[in-house]
């Protein structure tokens, strides 16, 4: 474990190291996963650069429109504990709630967590429902991109030579909108997800509509479940619905068989955490009420 | 190549030379000998190695010393009180027998510090949770979690 370390004090310092050093440099932000990587030789970058000193980085905004902007810097444990947040986009602090231990949540950052790109990473799948982007810059400029399409491969994203992730934002919550993220794990937490589903959608009794159910730790990236939300999309549901959308978002994953469980065991997890997860959005009393029981009965 | 960094350690500044590479665990146990603090796996999953910053917990094998400069960090070390007195915590975990071969207790009773910080009074759920990126490889859960709890009950009084 040999590196150089760089502390660029602005983006722009840091953008020029990036384009100076592709492929032989790394940003570390909270450097929970990257030192991790290092260690363990599973990289080897000759220069560190460390983003910790450029300001303005850590804040989490809302516009006049409730459209949320998050600083690539800030910690998980922030955004866990924000009351605005907590209020406006409650799923996002219950992903972040689950991503590790407190001591992880308070050094990991949110753009760490994104660009890692682990398949498992605990605040993707929500962000993915909630349609989020990247405010993205490099030597070229400026650009956004669309969350769901930033990952490209375990470890791997859409980041050109020289760029950095800045910004993550999303659009707000539609009224009577309700998004639930359920993460599958031994250690609770502190541990990696065997399978996390995320899902959103608007109901107000009658139909569902603007569905979208995300799933993590099941496929080289964080997927959609495309023809699990076309089972639900404008329709009234009931519990044969709930059990079509859970078994097509299980025919639909990919995921491998490792330490944390085989790929048939994920299989069947998807179909329960994905059952679970739809009935927590549904505003039917009884589902919720059975739902929100197993929710806390998880996080514990 | 080192450089000259300096860290302020349980309130006190401490000066070395330091490879760029150095994690916070390493410098504080083989430079400055503060070998409370304890390495497990290394790796960020079992929390032996917890430290303060600026008040918080932080796992400091994965934690690079260059980024500690500037920050406060506590060990268990600086725990300590005076004439050697015991935190209140320590001596919570002497009463309810909380250690058993010792060694994940700093990283506990760190844990267990910055968790009453922000709650002091928490629910035995809350202790529980707010402790599970610390392992007990003897498996003392309960007693480490009374002693937190009556530690968090006695400051109330």
């Amino acid at each position: 474990m040999r590196f150089d370390y760089l502390a660029p004090p602005t983006i722009k310092e840091a953008i020029s190291l990036l384009s100076k050093y592709n492929g032989k440099a790394k940003v570390i932000a909270g450097g929970t996963d990257l030192m991790n990587l290092i260690r363990t030789k599973m990289i080897k970058p000759e220069y560190v650069v460390d983003i910790g000193h450029v300001p303005g980085l850590d804040y989490v905004k809302y516009d006049d429109k409730g459209a949320l902007s998050i600083g690539a810097l800030t910690t998980i444990r922030t955004l866990e504990m924000s009351a605005q947040v907590k209020e406006r986009h409650p799923v996002i602090c219950q992903a972040a709630a689950q991503l590790g231990s407190m001591a992880i949540r308070n050094v990991g950052t949110i753009g760490g967590n994104l660009c890692h790109a682990s398949p498992a990473a605990d605040t993707a799948p929500s962000l993915i429902a909630l349609g989020a982007r990247l405010k993205i810059v490099g030597p070229a400029g400026e650009r956004a991109v669309a969350l769901e399409n930033f990952f490209t491969g375990p470890g791997q994203t859409a980041l050109q030579r020289g760029e950095m992730v800045v910004e993550i934002q999303a659009p707000s919550m539609p009224p009577h909108t309700r998004g639930v993220y359920l993460k599958h794990s031994i250690r609770g937490a502190a541990d990696l997800a065997i399978v996390g589903v995320a899902v959103i959608a608007t109901s107000n009794g009658g139909c569902c509509r603007n569905v979208r159910i995300v799933l993590g730790a099941v496929a080289p990236t964080p997927m959609r479940a495309r023809n699990a939300e076309e089972a639900l999309e404008g329709k009234e549901i009931d519990d044969a619905l709930i059990e079509k959308a859970a078994q097509a978002a299980a025919d639909e994953s990919r995921p491998i068989t490792d330490v944390r469980g085989s790929a048939d065991y994920r299989k069947e997890m998807v179909k329960v955490f994905t059952r679970w997860a739809i009935r927590g959005v549904i505003p039917k009393e009884e589902t919720v009420n059975e739902t929100t029981h197993i929710i806390q009965r998880g996080e514990k | 190549m080192k450089q000259l960094i300096k860290l302020r350690v349980n309130g006190i500044d401490e000066e070395l030379y330091a490879e760029p590479w150095w994690t916070l665990s390493y410098v504080l146990r083989e430079e400055l000998n503060f070998i409370g603090t304890k390495q497990g796996c290394e790796g960020g999953h079992c929390g032996a190695c917890t430290v303060l910053i600026d008040g918080k917990a932080v796992m400091s094998c994965l934690y690079l010393a260059m980024k500690a400069r500037g920050k406060d960090i506590m060990t268990i070390e600086g725990l300590e009180g005076e004439n050697g007195a015991l935190h209140p915590l320590q001596e919570a975990f002497i009463e309810h027998f909380a250690v058993q071969c010792g060694y994940c207790t700093p990283g506990m009773i760190m844990t267990a510090k910055a968790m009453l910080g922000e709650n002091p009074n928490p629910t035995e759920e809350e202790v529980r949770s707010g402790l599970s990126g610390n392992l007990c490889r003897c498996t003392g859960y309960t007693k480490i979690v009374e002693a937190i709890l009556s530690s968090a009950e006695k400051k109330g009084n």
